[in-house]
């Protein structure tokens, strides 16, 4: 466009970024074939977003917090960068209830997506990060932002200096840590997005024992906690030792249904330190203080509601019918005689189209049964092959998609 | 990079390195003694060798004991091999607001029965107008229907918001809608251009200045050390903002940086910078091919005909980004909402648009402001909303007016405040936080030191005029008695 530049260097990192994050590059695929096809009835499995309404008990919890605002007894200012006292009490004591995180160990935030992005600030660009293949994308797209990385490379659909860690049915989805180089930080989400596979105790442990020996920090992701059905960890710190190697991030998106009101959290133990004996919580609180202001309070009036003995039984409620979801459309694709992985302990079907490029195979279901899904390889080249199925739906629509594709596939 | 901070002893890690080299030393030392023929060695020799083992281990041990007691008190634990950031080991303390915040407390603790007053961080006190709440009641409520709940919002805000902000705002200045990113609020946006700029650009701020600019500077690796002599990090432009220049920056005498921050109505001076001075920040942008980062969040103070916009300058479309707040318009500190404009004319070197890549930012490392909050935001720019965030506005203005007048009348030469909720006062040849712990010391009336906001802050005292008028009255009630 023509116009003044100014002297300005982009930033490089930016430049290695690869066209479109995911999500808006599918939300625009879709856009476009609603305009192809006018009176298709479009079902979307595709974004992780979720459907249903929230429970009443949560909902008025934070419309009276926002009303209470109106009032001088019930305004409230700034609130601590941290987050809420009630609500990281409520946190460490409902969600981690005898594992020993303290409430001072709890950051609440607006949302995983922040904050991880805060932690490779924290983190900064002389680090090395390994993630799963395939992974949710934005540990990668952080990690080139912030330069920890170097070029994208077309032939292998791979940034150089990242470790990728391939997690695939032959290794029952989680990386061979024999085979695995050592890197500064590993990236682990467990129940995983996109394949739906929750690591087992075994399999934890010896990602701790991993991380213990080459003394590096597990960043890991629980967002899909609620979802687990098995005796699958939910939390990192169920394993022991973790304490000294691991940072937790979570999220109540997928568990109270707030992919809008914008709320979760990061776990820093005390006993985590950096090289030089420094505590990496002292960091993090630093950066949480600059680089963030709280997230908003009537959200956090909202995750308190969550957590009450009544709040959490409703939330449940609406994962569950999600886990529904998600058993509908397993089953489906298995009548169908695909392979399908995830679905048990998390809201996505991980479906197997041996041979086929997965874009093709997301360009087919959408034109022959206009049902968005996400292609695999936009988790990695290791989601290549496969199709991600989000279990995120009004009923009706799950079971209509369902008979789409039983007459398609069959 | 192994960060170095000052105190070096705190921080030796000594347990790396002692046990193998323990190991290597007895082993050569073995192996050196297999050499030699063993019956040379007489039974007084070996008795002396054994000797000197056992002292060189007593020593080692020592030396580790000693270490241990040097380092942080917490047991013998696991390091991991990670690095610390260097760039927040050149942070120098906390970030100014907490150590005020703890200072307060500390002050509570040791006279509980004191009432202490606020007027430190710029905290809004006032209830929000209920046309406010009750639209964000009404959002939180309809989340729990089928027909009113939504997901996941755009990134960059609800096009509702959006298109609000830019006819608000915006109105006559073409800056459209899809030029407008709501955020969840100022310091996260600054924090998320200094991400998208990166560790190679340099800035320049004013002198004094709100803390986040430098603070998110240094994180980002823009900067050098923090030097102790003259209180600034190297390889930032401090542009020196005092009475003498009118608080407005001598440019020539200003090097050329890639980024400019700059803050009007002011934070911490609560100086509005004028048409003419602002049109001529936009030149020496455009000279020097500079971006110029805008902040406005108190535009809504402004009491006289100071631009409430860059975007008022001609030309500032191709150099500047502007970022504003709801948190001093509707009292959304705690809600938070603001939003940041980059316009389509504002190109990179290369001619690659910044907003594209400020775009990319947004996707990748932010979901979206609240969309109760952002509900919020649509009920502030109704025109029922609008009258209601001046009335509030107006009330912190004669906050600050009767604050001004206090001080004014005590004999200080008194800054700030016509266009600002802040009042700035010169205490010449004193230190700021001297000042500061006097006042709170003997008036209990919490203040924010100048030198907190940079060194050209040092001899001001920040006094903010947000707080209840029963509050602000007796505050200035104590200042008189003190000052008198």
């Amino acid at each position: 466009m023509a116009g003044v530049c100014t002297r300005v260097t982009r930033n490089l990192n930016m430049e290695k970024l690869r066209n479109g994050y995911l999500f808006p590059e599918i939300a625009m695929r879709e856009l476009e074939h609603m305009k192809k096809y006018p009176n298709a009835k479009v079902i979307s499995l595709g974004i992780g977003d979720t459907t249903e309404p929230i429970p009443d008990i949560v909902t008025s919890s934070m419309a009276n917090h926002a009303r209470r605002l109106s009032t001088v007894e019930g305004y409230r200012g700034y609130g601590a960068e941290q987050g809420n006292k009630a609500l990281r009490k409520a946190i460490a004591e409902t969600l981690y209830g005898d594992l020993p995180i303290k409430d001072t160990e709890i950051f609440v935030s607006d949302g995983s997506q922040c904050d991880i992005s805060r932690l490779q600030l924290l983190l900064g660009s002389n680090v090395t990060i390994a993630v799963q293949d395939p992974t949710f994308p934005a540990y990668i797209d952080s990690s080139v932002i912030i330069g920890q990385t170097g070029d994208f490379q077309d032939e292998t659909g791979k940034y150089q200096n990242i470790k990728y860690m391939p997690c695939r049915p032959q290794n029952n989805f989680f990386p061979d840590l024999t085979t695995t180089a050592t890197t500064d930080v590993i990236f682990i989400c467990s129940p995983n997005n996109p394949t739906g596979h929750a690591a087992s105790r075994k399999q934890l442990e010896q990602l701790v024992e991993f991380a213990r020996a080459n003394r590096s920090i597990i960043i890991f992701d629980s967002a899909y906690a609620a979802y687990v059905t098995d005796e699958s960890p939910r939390s990192i710190f169920e394993i022991p030792g973790a304490r000294e190697v691991a940072i937790e991030i979570s999220s109540f998106s997928k568990f109270a249904g707030f992919t809008g009101v914008r709320l979760g959290w990061t776990v820093v133990p005390d006993e985590l330190l950096f090289s030089n004996g420094f505590p990496v919580i002292k960091d993090y609180n630093r950066i949480v203080c600059t680089c963030f202001n709280g997230a908003s309070s009537i959200a956090q009036a909202g995750g308190l509601a969550c957590l009450s003995s009544d709040g959490l039984m409703a939330v449940q409620s609406v994962v569950d019918y999600y886990k529904e979801n998600a058993k509908i459309l397993g089953d489906t694709f298995t009548s169908l005689g695909l392979d399908v992985y995830g679905g048990i302990n998390a809201p996505y079907a991980w479906v197997h189209f041996p041979g086929m490029k997965s874009w093709d195979v997301f360009t087919e279901l959408l034109e022959k049964t206009h049902i968005i899904t996400v292609p695999g390889c936009g988790f990695g080249p290791g989601g290549e092959e496969h199709i991600r199925v989000s279990a995120f739906g009004h009923r009706e629509c799950i079971l209509e998609a369902s008979r789409r594709l039983k007459s398609l596939l069959s | 990079m192994l960060a170095f901070p000052q105190k070096i002893v705190g921080y030796v890690n000594v347990w790396q390195h002692l046990p193998q080299r323990r190991l290597e030393t007895t082993k050569e030392y073995i192996d050196k003694k297999k050499v030699q023929k063993k019956d040379e060695e007489s039974s007084q020799q070996r008795k002396t060798r054994l000797q000197e083992i056992k002292y060189k281990k007593e020593k080692l041990e020592d030396l580790i004991v000693t270490n241990s007691a040097l380092r942080f008190s917490i047991p013998k634990s696991h390091m991991t091999k990670v690095s610390r950031n260097a760039n927040m080991a050149k942070l120098q303390a906390g970030y100014l607001f907490p150590e005020i915040a703890r200072r307060r407390s500390a002050h509570m603790l040791k006279y509980p029965d004191a009432q202490v007053i606020s007027l430190g961080i710029g905290d809004t006190t006032e209830p929000i107008p209920e046309v406010i709440t009750s639209g964000m009641a009404k959002k939180a409520n309809a989340l729990s229907t089928l027909e009113g709940y939504s997901g996941y919002g755009a990134e960059q805000g609800e096009n509702r918001l959006r298109a609000a902000i830019a006819s608000t705002y915006y109105g006559d200045l073409s800056i459209e809608e899809s030029d407008i990113f709501v955020s969840d609020g100022a310091k996260s946006d600054i924090s998320r251009l200094q991400v998208m700029f990166g560790s190679n650009v340099t800035m320049a701020v004013q002198d004094p200045s709100y803390p986040a600019y430098v603070d998110s500077s240094v994180i980002l690796g823009q900067t050098g050390q923090f030097q102790k002599d003259v209180e600034k990090y190297g390889n930032i432009e401090y542009m020196k903002c005092n009475p003498e220049n009118g608080f407005f920056p001598d440019l020539s005498t200003v090097s050329r940086t890639d980024i400019i921050f700059f803050c009007s109505p002011n934070n911490p001076t609560g100086n509005a910078a004028t048409r003419e001075q602002l049109t001529r920040l936009v030149q020496f942008a455009k000279d020097n091919g500079s971006i110029l980062v805008y902040d406005s969040a108190y535009a809504m103070y402004i009491s006289d005909d100071s631009p409430r916009s860059i975007f008022e300058i001609p030309g500032a479309k191709e150099v500047a980004i502007e970022v504003s707040s709801f948190s001093k318009y509707a009292g959304f500190t705690g809600v938070r909402l603001g939003w940041t404009v980059v316009p389509k004319e504002l190109l990179y070197s290369d001619g690659f648009p910044v907003a594209k890549d400020f775009n990319r930012i947004v996707c990748t490392t932010f979901n979206g402001a609240s969309n109760i909050s952002q509900a919020g935001g649509l009920a502030c720019l109704s025109p029922e909303g609008l009258e209601a965030m001046h009335k509030v506005v107006g009330f912190y203005q004669e906050n600050t007016n009767i604050i001004m007048e206090t001080f004014t009348s005590l004999g200080f030469s008194v800054y700030g405040g016509k266009n600002a909720p802040y009042v700035w006062v010169h205490f010449p040849g004193q230190s700021s936080w001297d000042v500061f712990s006097e006042i709170l010391e003997k008036t209990h009336v919490v203040t924010t030191p100048g030198s907190g906001f940079g060194p050209a802050g040092d001899g001001f005292i920040r006094v903010s005029a947000f707080g209840h008028r029963g509050n602000v009255l007796e505050a200035c009630k104590r200042f008189k008695q003190l000052y008198k």
